[in-house]
């Protein structure tokens, strides 16, 4: 079998590069019906596209996330950390990138390259805020297909992503299903359930409760990082689960033996949600995590059944779909997983379904974890490339 | 994918295996670790589908290339439009089934034909140590005790053949083996069968209505 693991190596260098289109007077045109235009799109690469071009893997990431999936910036301090799936991407590994041109866009709607809420508008010369259109996930799929249109790549060997990544390999498949040979979609649902969008719109409030928000326009002023944080806390919860928070930190106390019978920081919980929350500000716009959840909370793949873009649609493509859920998610547990295996079986579809065992919440998919890079690099290696 | 020769395989399921027509749609229930269904694909270029419980088993599956769903059989099936496949393959499971009649009106739904193999409980060995001893029997096919045992349903030859009588399914082949456990060997036997033979497989086809 061919499906080691072993030997695996970084991914090294890796360069962010950037495409424009929808130049106006061409703009994109919107699911909603607004345009947008121009539209930048940040990418990274690895690996090498075969003369073929037949193994391209496009990796969609999850809301936070953004191009950088793997190795390093030129010129970084050595401390730097990868990307945020090195662990999945690189020689060897599960995206085998000895075999694989794998390819990471960072959506529309995003902070980190892609035009979102926080870029220009070249109408006014100032940030879009909340006048930027409301994207949807399928926008973010006609955003990642000019991009593989401009790199020259009409298939793909495989599009693989995780929570709302999985949202968008979903509607890649939907969309382009002549395109895509293999997809696997992780820890992810074909719609969020109250649960799920509860905790985004307790997110979206935070920020909109801070009075630095300004109704999305506070890119000249102090910008609502005290909203963003306590948005992000809420985020850490959903992402982990009641058995991982037990191991992690249990009723332990933050450098202390005593309770402060106070507001302070007492419990070691308290004290990586206000961590993670004061990270994620350096790095996250406030306005594109409105946009984006709002964008995850719209999907909705089971009410469109048997209309234009549905499983149910595709019937005649030959798409391999390798479907995976982790037991201890709570944000897109397992029953939500099983409800897509059971819509692609009506619809008669190739799938595959594992349910991994891990107690590390709906985050298991970003963790360095052997087992899903031996799913997925043996599902890819099975699925024939022509 | 490595291709196995067929001696890696159980002897029931060599049996089995030669009986599926090339290029066909194959669910494999219970398929373990795969090697039935990897031996069809490489061999009979067929188009396989796998069930399996366990997860460390699906896994494996799905990492050696093949299309398997990890979950119980007795739930999956019912998601299959009818006649999804050419063949549906129950091999040694239908004795541990809760409820057979429930799966097999099943596989007779999502299948064309379906192949079921399953441990002969009315082995002369079997009938002997009922009547000698008194005691529950164990085999070495049915190693377990009463109280421990997955097999939770006997069967027959004679059971089966009359099942699927009863619920009007065509018995297209019948075929009768007396396997070595301690190996893959076993060969196929035409008399007394349902005295000598250790394992049944039956190939059923529900019958169209005139």
């Amino acid at each position: 079998m061919n499906n080691t693991v072993n030997q695996s190596g970084s991914a090294g260098l890796v360069e962010k590069k950037y495409f424009t289109f929808a130049e106006p007077p061409d703009e994109l045109a919107l699911e909603n019906g607004a345009r947008l235009g121009p539209v930048t799109v940040a990418y990274e690469t690895w690996g090498q596209l075969s003369a073929s071009r037949d193994n391209a893997v496009l990796v969609t990431h999850a809301f936070s996330g953004d191009s950088h999936a793997a190795g390093y910036y030129p010129g970084e301090p050595p401390e730097a950390k990868p990307g945020w799936w090195d662990s999945m991407i690189g020689p060897g590994k599960g995206l085998d990138t000895d075999k694989y041109f794998v390819i990471c866009a960072n959506i529309l709607g995003g902070c980190m390259g892609s035009t979102g809420p926080s870029s220009i508008n070249p109408a006014t010369g100032k940030p879009y805020g909340l006048s930027f259109p409301m994207m949807t996930v399928g926008d973010m799929i006609e955003v990642q297909k000019k991009l593989l249109d401009h790199l020259g790549i009409a298939s793909l060997h495989s599009v693989i992503g995780g929570s709302v990544g999985g949202m968008q390999v979903l509607e890649w498949c939907v969309r382009y299903p002549a395109m895509v040979r293999s997809a696997i979609p992780i820890a992810t649902t074909m719609r969020h359930s109250a649960l799920a969008i509860a905790f985004n719109e307790v997110a979206r409030q935070a920020i909109m409760a801070d009075p630095c928000w300004n109704h999305g326009d506070y890119y000249d002023s102090e910008p609502p990082d005290l909203g963003l944080a306590i948005a992000r806390m809420i985020g850490h919860v959903t992402y982990l689960s009641d058995e991982a928070m037990r191991r992690k930190f249990g009723r332990r106390l933050q450098n202390k033996d005593n309770f402060s019978y106070g507001f302070e920081v007492d419990f070691q919980v308290e004290s990586y949600l206000r961590y993670q929350g004061s990270k994620f500000v350096k790095r996250f716009d406030a306005n594109s995590l409105l946009y984006i959840t709002k964008a995850s909370d719209y999907y909705d793949l089971v009410e469109r059944s048997n209309r234009p873009y549905s499983l149910q649609t595709i019937s005649g493509a030959k798409v391999k779909f390798l479907v995976i859920s982790y037991s201890s998610d709570w944000l897109y547990p397992t029953y939500q997983a099983k409800e897509l295996v059971q819509a692609l079986k009506r619809a008669g579809q190739n799938v595959s379904f594992c349910e991994i065992e891990a107690d590390c919440g709906h985050d298991a998919f970003l963790l360095p974890d052997e087992r899903l890079g031996k799913l997925v690099g043996g599902f890819l290696d099975g699925t024939p490339r022509n | 994918m490595v291709p196995l020769g067929t001696d890696d395989m159980r002897f029931d399921l060599r049996v089995i295996s030669s009986r599926i027509e090339p290029g066909t749609r194959v669910l494999d229930l219970g398929c373990g670790n795969g090697d039935l269904l990897a031996w069809l694909e490489a061999n009979k270029q067929v188009s396989g589908t796998g069930i399996e419980q366990d997860k460390e088993k699906a896994a494996h599956c799905i990492g050696r290339g093949l299309s398997v769903l990890q979950g119980d059989m007795n739930e999956e099936v019912d998601d299959y439009p009818d006649k999804s496949f050419d063949y549906v393959i129950l091999s040694q499971t239908l004795q541990q089934v809760y409820e057979p009649a429930r799966l097999l009106y099943s596989l007779a739904r999502i299948g064309k034909r379906f192949i079921v193999s399953f441990p002969n409980f009315s082995h002369y060995s079997i009938r002997l140590q009922l009547l000698l001893k008194g005691a529950a029997p164990k085999s070495d096919e049915l190693p377990y005790n009463w109280y421990d045992s997955p097999n939770i349903r006997v069967i027959t030859l004679k059971d089966f053949r009359k099942f699927s009588h009863d619920v009007g399914y065509r018995i297209v082949e019948e075929i009768a083996i007396i396997t070595d456990y301690k190996s893959n060997e076993g060969r196929v036997i035409n008399r007394l069968t349902n005295w000598r033979a250790t394992y049944g497989i039956f190939i059923i086809e529900k019958q169209t209505t005139p």
